[in-house]
């Protein structure tokens, strides 16, 4: 028989998606109001989280990775964002562009050298693409690596990069022939301490505040020469095909928050009585509420769409943005509506509703605005 | 050592719900999963068997979907399963028979592991049943463990006090929750499970003419009224009321 399309999850993932709730529930959750608050990075959560496979999640496991699909991934990213963002944020910057970009560009001695220690949690992986000058347009990259003998002699600066200053490795995009413009963009490995390599300011942030932001100074900066990686000149372009991952990935991430606010108000819904009766049974509730859902579902749809074609190995561009663009868009107005439903106490920090809020803005921001997502579905129908 | 652990599929209460007008639980829809008590079990085992190495295999008498269940242990660390397909709603006379018949079938075993109940019954009889059928020594009640080359050791809690009780092999131990915390398998573990074995066999082929004991004539959800009594006067008055009141409904006692 011939399945055109089953909507109904795999035993297998069935179990992935109740195993991570579980360790979500147990492990996250409880500090989740700790990391927003106090800006706590939960060093020991990242080694519970490597041991559990969600730190290399869909490296093959001969690197340490658990070796699971992208739609498996995607449903993990969901769990974990669904409880705290900051997290979500983290694994996700780890998986999809620090340690993705490695795994996919990288030579079979890189990934030996680097991804073992990076799947386990017990280092973190960061990717620098952007800059002060080179934010929406990535391909105006400033930031220069010179060949000099042996070594690559980096210069720049990038910002708001996520886990920068936690990072034991970081992927930096810089312009090794300026006269080609973006095809004169390389990727480098840049390992942490290396000489030359600092961490500038870190971001004081509207929400996901437990995940570190970073800026990061390259002031002469030597790494061996083969720590180039990926090809000569194709940093940009396998930058993008990351960003590709990444965003199916901030996808779920939204799909995740949304569903936190989502089912915090369901239940608030059904408990505060005005009027003598719950206000879930004033259709007013009622209609956010269904609309909530209805888009929530429509959102991680798009997720798993893009998830899959990434799985079968065809081109995702368009579908990744899609999914990113209405995922991280309808987020934004469930967290809304959901501090709607809560009321005065939506508004309060004693409840997280307000941490969903603030914490969802980066998803239309984070890996191309709302706007990029447009222009490159724009382009995709051939515009 | 190896080990036999018993795990029940149970529905997941917490999701059940009762239809108001009959006070029948609506069953439809409810998902499933193993009793949570099992998974103790299942933990001491692998706690065991990383001690002393051998072999664990999960044995369950239920619905056919009940292989699911067995793949969650077999992710945790089981080596196999073995599934005994028999009708829903046989009663406990029939399981202990048909775990027992099983168990005879697998052999070689040192160690039964149990929980002290199911979830969703209660009942806490299939532990004690099933080593009476097998004709071992069991130690109920298990709050923690010490598994030696030769003899297992266990604290049995019996509410007021605490037995410490010591058996040779081959013995059954029935689990309480608090004797450890289950773990959570990684993803990794899940998708090795895919490739553990889990074998199914039929009631009818272990034993035939088996007959239930037990009739349930109904089952009814229980349904708690409150009594919605509001003390607002002055507090000192309320408080004291609030204490006769309890302590004439027995709640309190002096
Ligand atoms: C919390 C956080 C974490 C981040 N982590 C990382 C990271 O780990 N690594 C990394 O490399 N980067 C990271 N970033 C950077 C992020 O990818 C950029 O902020 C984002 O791409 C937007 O760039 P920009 O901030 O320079 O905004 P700009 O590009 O200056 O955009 C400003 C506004 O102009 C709009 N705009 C720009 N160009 C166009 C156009 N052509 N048409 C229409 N509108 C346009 C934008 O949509 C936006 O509304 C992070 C950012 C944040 C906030």
């Amino acid at each position: 028989m011939v399945i055109l399309l089953d909507f109904t999850l795999t035993n297998e993932k069935k179990l992935f998606q109740k195993t991570v709730r579980e360790f979500c529930e147990k492990e996250i959750k409880p500090i989740a109001s700790k990391i927003d608050k106090e800006e706590y990075f939960p060093t020991d959560l990242y080694k519970k989280m490597g041991k559990m496979g969600l730190m290399g999640m869909t490296v093959p496991q001969k690197y340490g990775g658990a070796g699971i699909d992208r739609i498996s991934y995607m449903i993990a990213l969901e769990e974990i964002s669904r409880v705290c963002g900051s997290t979500g944020i983290t694994v996700e910057a780890h998986n999809s562009l620090g340690l993705g970009h490695i795994y996919e560009k990288g030579t079979e001695k890189q990934r030996k050298k680097y991804l073992p220690t990076l799947t386990s949690g017990r280092a973190i992986a960061a990717w620098a693409l952007t800059e002060p000058n080179a934010g929406s347009d990535a391909s105006a990259t400033q930031t220069t690596a010179v060949l000099d003998g042996n070594e690559w002699v980096i210069n720049g600066t990038k910002q708001f990069i996520t886990s920068g200053d936690i990072a034991d490795v970081t992927t930096v995009m810089a312009m090794t022939d300026k006269s080609k413009g973006a095809k004169g963009i390389s990727a480098f490995i840049v390992e942490k301490d290396t000489p030359g390599f600092k961490v500038g300011q870190l971001e004081d942030k509207l929400g996901l505040r437990g995940s570190h932001t970073a800026e990061l100074v390259f002031d002469n900066c030597r790494i061996p020469k083969e720590n180039l990686l990926g090809e000569l000149g194709m940093g940009f372009v396998g930058a993008m095909n990351i960003l590709d991952r990444g965003r199916t990935a901030i996808g779920a991430m939204s799909v995740g928050i949304a569903r936190g606010a989502f089912e915090d108000a369901l239940e608030y819904a059904k408990q505060r009585q005005q009027f003598g009766k719950p206000i879930g049974k004033n259709q007013a509730i009622q209609w956010m509420l269904a609309d909530m859902a209805t888009e929530i579902d429509a959102a991680r749809l798009l997720v798993y769409r893009a998830a899959y074609l990434e799985d079968q190995n065809v081109r995702f561009t368009k579908e990744a943005s899609m999914a990113k663009l209405f995922a991280s868009e309808i987020a934004m107005r469930t967290t809304v509506k959901a501090i709607q439903i809560y009321g005065g106490n939506g508004y309060m920090r004693e409840y997280p509703l307000e941490r969903y809020y603030r914490d969802i803005k980066l998803c239309t921001i984070g890996e191309g605005t709302s706007e990029v997502q447009r222009m490159i579905i724009a382009r995709q129908l051939g515009l | 050592m190896n080990i036999i652990v018993c795990a029940k599929q149970v529905v997941d209460v917490s999701e059940m719900k009762i239809d108001s007008a009959t006070k029948k639980p609506i069953l439809q829809g409810v998902p499933q999963k193993i009793s949570d008590i099992d998974k103790n079990a299942m933990e001491e085992a692998i706690k065991i068997k990383e001690k002393h190495g051998g072999k664990i295999t999960v044995l369950t008498v239920g619905p056919a979907n009940a292989k699911e269940r067995i793949k969650e242990l077999l992710a945790m660390g089981a080596d196999e399963g073995l599934l005994v397909t028999a009708p829903e709603n046989i009663d406990y006379h029939m399981t202990a028979t048909l775990l027992a018949e099983a168990i005879k079938k697998i052999g070689g075993y040192n160690i039964i592991l149990c929980g002290e109940a199911s979830i969703d019954m209660f009942s806490g009889q299939i532990g004690p049943r099933l080593a009476a059928n097998l004709k071992i020594p069991q130690i109920t009640y298990a709050q923690s463990v010490t598994a030696e080359k030769d003899k297992i050791t266990a604290d049995r809690n019996m509410g007021e006090q605490m037995i410490i009780t010591e058996s040779t092999y081959p013995v059954l131990v029935t689990v309480t929750k608090e004797i450890n915390v289950p773990r959570l398998p990684s993803l990794m573990q899940i998708l090795a499970s895919a490739n553990k074995p889990i074998n199914e066999i039929t009631a009818d082929s272990l034993t035939k003419n088996l007959n239930p004991l037990v009739q349930t004539i109904d089952l009814k959800g229980v349904s708690m009224e409150r009594k919605n009594v509001v003390y607002k006067d002055d507090i000192d008055e309320s408080v004291k009321q609030l204490v006769n009141n309890l302590a004439k409904e027995g709640v309190l006692r002096g």
